[in-house]
């Protein structure tokens, strides 16, 4: 498909459309950048991969001009050397960023988005008639099936997308940034977007294509470089584009040792710890559910979003309402109607919205490791003891390796990993009995997630009960001793433990699709 | 491995993150103190009196009563909401206080009297917000309304008087050379800060502001925080108002505390607290209500007409903090 545009050839005989060489960016503190090179040919995808933090939007934002990288660097356009110090001088190069966060004016229609800052117009007046029709140009070219003259509200996120795209072709465009383009898109969607992506480059544009969806990058790159702690690892060729290859270079080491579970399914495994009974909610998102939690168990809640697992597990923690249910702990029943009674029971909940749900951003990373024990900790005036708070967060610091230059620093400008693992650790402090995580990597690079898989793995051994909601099929089969699978709130079946059927991800799936229950193996 | 040489270069970079760190504390902590500063020597060098122990003294004492309100209002700021009833729970404290003190024999009862009377008015205030969860802006709107009906209520519409109040020094008394307005004005400082930095309930305050459904979840029983910060600024309010009455031995209530809540809820964003709430600090509280009373003072001082004063109050606040904004946006986070 991509026969006329090779890249290789081009990588060969031609001379790249841009080249960034030696650039660094220090911040305050950190050093985000130091000596990446990237060389991109016209005519090709370029996917730029790393973990969240590698420096992969640092190196954008320089070459889109938002940020100034440190002097000594060098950023070439078809060799010759540019000087990039704003969004404008960026544009008039011809380089343009498509944002995960779109920027378009939702109540003006499709052209004016196009033209906006450089109408046209004649005699003083903008000339629509000319601007409606140079748009339809564009947006025939690029196959939309949305008018100029409709307005960008009434568009799905897909066709903004593509707005945008227009945007920039129509601004003459030559290198075009996407940053993480499929994430609010449907398979459809996506699908149409590589079509998209595919002509351009066919026109001999280069793109920057930034993605975690490995899948994505296979499908679409012609090559793929790749980014670590701000230092440039190297890049792949088509052919070279490999899981192992590719994860190895992003991590620094094999993937097998990825997901940590030294503890023994069956040795580790003690006495039901939670007993839950008939939980139902009003609202028909949880119905009857009932399972048991061992000790020394991890135990997953699979099935697709919106099947009731989060709800289930708040209506556990006492953070919504039931109608009906029971839950036991160590064989005493507790009537859990809030968070607090939960917690002093000893079960804890890892909400899935660390920033909306979890954190205090603006509070410091001591004060957010002791939010729940500071009333333990006090005094009987209610004074606090800041000795013991400080000792708690320091040794919480070293014992999940939160990195953080101390324990006075807000979480807010934490990486997600970080303030990930400080919210695990504000948890871990109040010494819960039953641990329920609720998507506990989502947004935390591959290094943080592989320490929270071990942070897991280290507190089962310890005889706690996990109870771990995920939306990932690789984690759920890679850390968890058991699957309940729901479906539209009910608990539809179970794999792995005792039942003989083996935690895969087929299993699973045929589960949580409403598949026929399978079968044990043997 | 990776987090080796990601944990070598942190090391590295450890020792200048936290010299960053520390000169943003210190950045944050000082706040408005240099343009306080600043203020004050344009008016010694404009007026020639301005810097006296009688002038400073001067200007202590018509910022005790607003850095009291203001601790109340730092309070209710921090959790996101807003009080703009203190003013008129000031006025109604004040009669109270006025008319407990005309009772033969025992007209020290004022005080607790007027306290109460402020604390009942704040905590109807937090129920409004914590139990019906009206908008803080609405409840304390209706209540500076209705608590100004009730305070020229409890004196049938007239100024009440009484020449010889029991606890005219506070008003006007000394202890040690120091007006026992501004030591009640500090002590109340004190106290607001041992709440907010030394107890649970100041982590809670915090917290609640910072991030209400986390705090929630996180098993912090929001309810009674609002109620607390409420409670607590009606209960500064009616301090407020037994020392507007002790200076003045007298109180009215359609006059007495008119916009004086517009004056606290300056000192406190003055002082730095964000109006979306949990981050903020008394001592920034405490500079803002002495750069509003330096200001009023300074510019009697140096002739200007009281049109004028206005005008220039309302602009020295609007810059001070659109100058504290591009200032704290050059420290980015990264």
């Amino acid at each position: 498909m991509n026969a006329t545009a090779s890249p290789q050839a081009g990588a060969e005989t031609g001379l790249p459309l841009l080249e960034m060489a030696g650039i660094s960016k220090t911040f305050p503190g950190v050093k985000a950048l130091s000596g990446v090179n990237l060389a991109v040919y016209p005519g090709e995808v370029h996917a730029l991969m790393g973990e969240n933090g590698a420096g992969k939007s640092t190196l954008m934002k320089i070459l889109s001009g938002a940020y100034r990288a440190d002097p000594g660097g060098e950023i070439r356009i078809e060799g010759q050397p540019v000087h990039i110090d704003g969004p404008l001088s960026a544009k008039t190069l011809g380089i343009a960023v498509i944002y995960q966060e779109l920027s378009l004016s939702p109540n003006l229609t499709v052209a004016e988005n196009i033209y906006l800052g450089r109408e046209l117009s004649s005699g003083g007046q903008v000339d629509r008639a000319r601007m409606l029709a140079d748009c339809q140009g564009v947006l025939d070219r690029l196959g939309a099936t949305f008018g100029p003259s409709t307005i960008v509200s009434t568009l799905s996120i897909a066709e903004r997308q593509m707005v945008e795209i227009a945007r920039a072709i129509h601004a003459n465009a030559r290198i075009l940034v996407m940053d993480e383009p499929t994430t609010a898109l449907s398979s459809r969607e996506t699908d149409k977007l590589f079509d998209l992506i595919r002509t351009l480059r066919a026109d001999g544009l280069a793109i920057i294509y930034i993605s975690h969806r490995m899948a994505e990058v296979y499908e679409l790159a012609d090559r793929c470089s790749v980014l670590r702690d701000g230092s440039y690892v190297g890049t792949l060729m088509r052919d070279e584009l490999k899981a192992e290859a590719l994860v190895k270079m992003m991590v620094g080491r094999d993937l097998s040792k990825f997901y940590k579970k030294d503890h023994d399914a069956k040795g580790s495994r003690g006495e039901v710890i939670l007993k839950v009974r008939g939980m139902s909610d009003g609202g028909r998102r949880v119905n009857d559910c009932s399972f048991d939690l061992h000790q020394g168990e991890v135990l997953a809640l699979a099935g697709l979003v919106g099947s009731g697992r989060t709800e289930l597990a708040r209506l556990i923690y006492g953070a919504d309402a039931r109608i009906a249910g029971s839950v036991e702990l160590d064989g005493k029943p507790l009537d859990i109607v809030r968070p607090i009674q939960a917690v002093n029971a000893g079960i804890v909940y890892l909400t899935e919205d660390r920033k909306g749900q979890g954190l205090f951003l603006d509070m410091t990373v001591q004060e957010n490791i002791n939010l729940q024990v500071v009333g333990r900790d006090a005094g009987k005036g209610g004074l606090l003891d800041l000795g013991k708070a400080k000792q708690r967060a320091v040794n919480a610091i070293k014992a999940l390796s939160i990195r953080v230059a101390g324990p006075i620093v807000e979480v807010g400008s934490l990486s997600g990993g970080n303030q990930q693992k400080v919210l695990l650790s504000r948890l871990l402090e109040t010494r819960p009995r039953v641990l329920i995580l609720d998507e506990p990597t989502r947004g935390v690079d591959i290094g943080a997630k592989s320490e929270i898989y071990r942070i897991i793995d280290d507190l089962v051994q310890a005889g706690v009960g996990v109870l771990v909601i995920s939306s990932e099929m690789p984690e759920v089969v890679g850390i968890a001793d058991r699957v309940l699978v729901m479906r539209e709130g009910h608990i539809v079946g179970e794999v792995g433990g005792t039942t003989g059927v083996e935690v895969t991800q087929e299993n699973i799936i045929a589960l949580a699709a409403g598949l026929a229950q399978p079968s044990a193996a043997a | 491995m990776s987090q080796e040489t990601s944990a070598a270069t942190f090391t590295s970079d450890k020792a200048a993150a936290n010299r960053q760190f520390l000169i943003q504390q210190i950045i944050r902590t000082v706040g408005m103190l240099p343009i306080l500063i600043l203020l004050g020597i344009a008016f010694q060098l404009m007026s020639g009196r301005f810097i006296s122990p009688q002038n400073l003294s001067i200007v202590m004492q018509q910022a005790s009563i607003n850095t009291v309100l203001a601790c109340g209002m730092t309070a209710v700021i921090l959790t996101g909401g807003i009080d703009l009833s203190v003013g008129s729970i000031l006025a109604a404290s004040a009669m109270v206080a006025v008319i407990g003190s005309l009772i033969p024999d025992m007209g020290m009862i004022g005080i607790p009297l007027a306290l109460f009377a402020g604390l009942v008015f704040g905590l109807i205030n937090g129920s409004l917000v914590a139990f019906i969860g009206l908008p803080p802006f609405i409840s304390t709107l209706g209540s500076l309304t209705a608590v100004r009906g009730v305070a020229r209520l409890l004196g049938n519409d007239t100024t009440v008087f009484n020449s010889h109040l029991p606890f005219a020094f506070i008003g006007n008394g000394y202890l040690f050379g120091i007006p026992w307005l501004v030591i009640i004005a500090f002590l109340s400082v004190v106290v607001t800060w041992a709440i907010l930095r030394r107890t649970v309930l100041g982590v809670h305050i915090y917290a609640t502001g910072g991030n209400e459904s986390a705090a929630r979840l996180s098993g912090i029983k929001v309810w009674a925080v609002l109620l607390f910060v409420y409670g607590f600024s009606g209960l500064m309010a009616g301090l407020g108002g037994v020392m507007s009455a002790a200076r003045l031995f007298a109180a009215n209530g359609t006059q007495l505390g008119q916009s004086y809540e517009l004056d606290a809820i300056a000192a406190v964003i003055l002082g730095g607290t964000s109006f979306t709430g949990g981050v903020g600090s008394i001592w920034g509280t405490l500079i803002g209500a002495l750069i509003i009373a330096v200001l009023s003072n300074g510019l009697v001082l140096i002739g200007v007409s009281d049109i004028w004063q206005y005008i220039i109050k309302g602009l020295v606040i609007i810059i001070a903090v659109a100058l504290d904004r591009l200032r704290s946006k050059g420290g980015a986070r990264t």
